[in-house]
């Protein structure tokens, strides 16, 4: 798809690729350089494609964005930054302001010396060879050009590598703010986290954003996970109702290495997650679980894969949707079973609960099965609210909309529940039942 | 019949109602005074479970004629919710599951919602936990199940004495059981029993809708009544529930008025 946007991509590469390479290493520049092709080559995904059929990024392709190279200095202060964090999360803090590292609003707590928490511009400053052999080595360029772009764009962003059994037991916080602007901004955030043998992490990324106005967060995170090792990710998307959000999370996973994923969806216009997951470690094991909920004319896309090619891995997904007033929901899921993968053991399922007539949702499951002796199983469903659950509430005295937001609120907790860090889930669980209730509010007000 | 020195918690005349279709409830009536137990027995599909959701507000069912008073008022005009506010309590013959919700949370929303239509404060969160936890040791169930979601996993047993622990907490004034005998051991019934009979008081009236006459040795109801084809066809006091158990429910139905076929709905043909 040729677009304004693309041309004004293209057209501003060179004065930023002359711009950072000032302090980045050289073998990024030709990284840049090739993704910035490749994104050429792509253009913007249409809906003539598999994968883009249901999610259409029109409105990203004919937005003239900017890019912001000077760090704001407005827009979020401490307050607005801790009414955004959890309270009771005591660790590191690292924010982003426009997709720069904000020394003043980060927070940071002694770690052991090896372990790196800090920002991936300082990182490829100051000693950017021990990234190298991570850093745009899994998410791919070739086929989406977002990550094409990010890997073209990026500049800033996070870099934590968790030395050989180290354990980090309190979370690190990822907190990328995009600021009130006149213009249209666009991020390209990019992280990189190393989980190195038998070590362990909690990771929390934290989007969010100014109100109406329309902006772009085009987020990459490379996650490698280590023989033994064992990382805990939970992503909170709570951009602005006006944002464009499309990211991708891209995990390897060697021999006997956990990973917990949470994706939790509430924000953006329209957004876009992919994840993918590569078990390339014989008893490595996933669960990936998400939530999405968006109202009004939201549109959220989450499309999973995950890569069973060694052993004796183990993959379990669990998304779950609430879909009110005209919003759209699309879910694909897929796994890939190799044929050296024997004794797989994969579980995908995907429920969907609409509230409004006007909402819809799309699922599907994609299985792509080589091996013979494995155990495959996936279900999705799409449904309304129970009336019977509803007639007994109401006769034990809740109103309507209370008996609505109860069951709604049951619905998502049994993916809020899942997410270990006590801080957060309690934390989701009142953003979550504040918005039911404000939903309810709204439908009674009709 | 009627109460010259009280006015009766509940007053139905001439109660009609449908559901899919179907005319259910076929003129029946039905007066219950402040602090009576009365049993309503009938046989399968004679109608008691409409009944109790009709009292309790379900919109699935279309009343088509007669009227209920609740305390002197209108009752058919009002909400489910307001019922449930103003004091009707339903224990459901089939409880609901509830995912994700724990049973002290959903009491305690219940409790205050209660609370808030009476115009007084909301119950402190410790206090709750303080009661339910005294109601719930009256009816043995296990303080576990209360922080689990509500009536999921629940043996049936333990969802019938769920639904008792809820009307405990709620103390409602007109409390109606549908069948909260079916499907338990002799123990559990003498316990669910106890706990209804700690519950008997001056001000308020129960209806125990029954299908056995063996719940009734346990709560000794004031009066018995016979639902058949939709219509209350025998009335009498606690001896008619063992005549009835003697003599089976075809008995009832030889000096009933003879009944339309029950598939039929009793509308003329047009
Ligand atoms: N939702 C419904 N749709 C159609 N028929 C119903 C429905 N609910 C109850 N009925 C019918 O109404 C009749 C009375 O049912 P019910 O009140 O449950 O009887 P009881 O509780 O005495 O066994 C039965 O014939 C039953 O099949
Ligand atoms: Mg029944």
């Amino acid at each position: 798809m040729k677009s304004q946007g693309i041309d004004l991509f293209l057209s501003r590469f060179p004065a930023f690729d002359r711009e950072v390479a000032a302090y980045g290493p050289a073998w990024l520049r030709s990284i840049r350089r090739e993704a910035i092709a490749r994104f050429e080559a792509l253009g913007f995904p249409d809906s003539r494609q598999e994968a883009w059929r249901f999610t259409d990024v029109k409105p990203i392709a004919r937005t003239a964005f900017h890019l912001v190279t000077e760090p704001a200095s407005n827009g979020w202060d401490r307050a607005a930054v801790e009414r955004l964090a959890f309270p009771g999360v005591e660790g590191e803090r690292i924010v982003f302001l426009d997709g720069l590292y904000s020394p003043e609003l980060s927070h940071h707590c002694p770690v052991p010396d090896a372990v790196r928490i800090q920002s991936l511009a300082a990182a490829l400053k100051e000693d950017p060879e021990p990234l190298r052999p991570f850093l745009a080595r899994h998410a791919k360029v070739e086929e989406n050009p977002f990550v094409a772009l990010n890997t073209a764009y990026m500049r800033d962003g996070a870099y934590i590598r968790i030395p050989r059994g180290e354990q980090i037991r309190q979370a690190i916080h990822l907190l990328f703010l995009t600021t009130a602007a006149r213009r249209a901004v666009v991020t390209h955030p990019r992280i990189l986290i190393v989980a190195e043998e038998g070590s362990r992490a909690t990771v929390v990324e934290s989007f969010a954003g100014p109100g109406d106005q329309p902006y772009f967060t085009n987020a990459v995170t490379e996650i490698v996970v280590q023989g033994n090792a064992e990382l805990d990710h939970c992503k909170l998307q709570r951009e602005g109702r006006g944002a464009f959000h499309i990211a991708t999370i891209q995990a390897y996973q060697e021999r006997d290495s956990k990973v917990l994923s949470h994706s939790i969806s509430l924000g953006a216009r329209l957004a876009r997650n992919e994840l993918n997951f590569v078990l390339d470690g014989e008893g490595s094991e996933c669960t990936l679980n998400g939530l999405y909920m968006t109202t009004n004319r939201q549109h959220v896309d989450h499309h999973t894969l995950i890569d069973h090619a060694r052993p004796n891995s183990t993959s379990l997904e669990c998304y779950k949707g609430v879909l009110d007033e005209e919003s759209r929901g699309v879910f694909h899921g897929k796994i890939v079973v190799r044929k050296d993968a024997q004794k797989t053991n994969a579980r995908q399922s995907n429920k969907n609960l609409l509230l409004s007539e006007g909402a819809t949702v799309h699922t599907q499951p994609q299985l792509e099965i080589y091996a013979d002796d494995v155990k495959c199983a996936h279900g999705a469903t799409i449904g309304q609210l129970d009336e019977d659950s509803l007639y007994y509430l109401r006769t034990r005295g809740l109103g309507p909309a209370e008996a609505r937001t109860l069951l709604t609120y049951g619905f998502v907790r049994d993916i809020t529940e899942r997410i270990r860090i006590e801080p957060i889930r309690a934390k989701l669980e009142t953003l979550v039942l504040a918005r039911l209730r404000g939903a309810g509010r709204k439908r009674e007000g009709r | 019949m009627t109460g010259s020195k009280k006015k009766p918690i509940l007053e139905v005349r001439g109660l009609r109602a449908r559901v899919g279709g179907k005319e259910i409830l076929r003129g029946l009536d039905l007066t219950i005074q402040a602090g009576e137990v009365h049993a309503i027995m009938g046989p399968n599909g004679s109608g008691k479970s409409t009944l109790a959701n009709v009292l309790a507000g379900h919109e699935g069912y279309e009343v088509t004629g007669g009227q209920v008073m609740y305390r002197g008022k209108d009752l058919l005009s009002v909400s489910t919710e307001e019922r449930a506010r103003e004091g009707i309590f339903l224990a459901f013959q089939y409880p609901v599951e509830i995912p994700g919700i724990s049973t002290a949370y959903f009491l305690r929303a219940s409790l205050n919602s209660i609370l808030k239509h009476r115009g007084e404060e909301e119950i402190d969160p410790i206090d709750f936990l303080t009661l339910v936890k005294k109601k719930a040791k009256l009816v043995q169930m296990d303080q576990s199940l209360l922080n689990r979601p509500v009536n999921e996993g629940f043996s049936g047993g333990e969802k019938k004495r769920n639904e008792i622990l809820q009307m405990m907490v709620l103390e409602p004034r007109l409390a109606i059981l549908d069948e909260t005998d079916s499907g338990l051991d002799i123990d559990a019934l003498k316990i669910v029993a106890s706990g209804v009979n700690a519950m008997r008081d001056p001000e308020r009236a129960m209806i125990v809708v029954t299908h056995y006459q063996r719940l009734l040795t346990y709560i000794v109801p004031d009066r018995v009544h016979v639902l058949s084809h939709g219509r209350i066809v025998k009335s009498g006091g606690k001896e008619l529930a063992l005549e009835l158990e003697e003599k089976g429910y075809a008995w009832t139905e030889i000096d009933s008025p003879a009944p339309a076929a029950p598939t039929s709905p009793d509308v003329p043909a047009s």
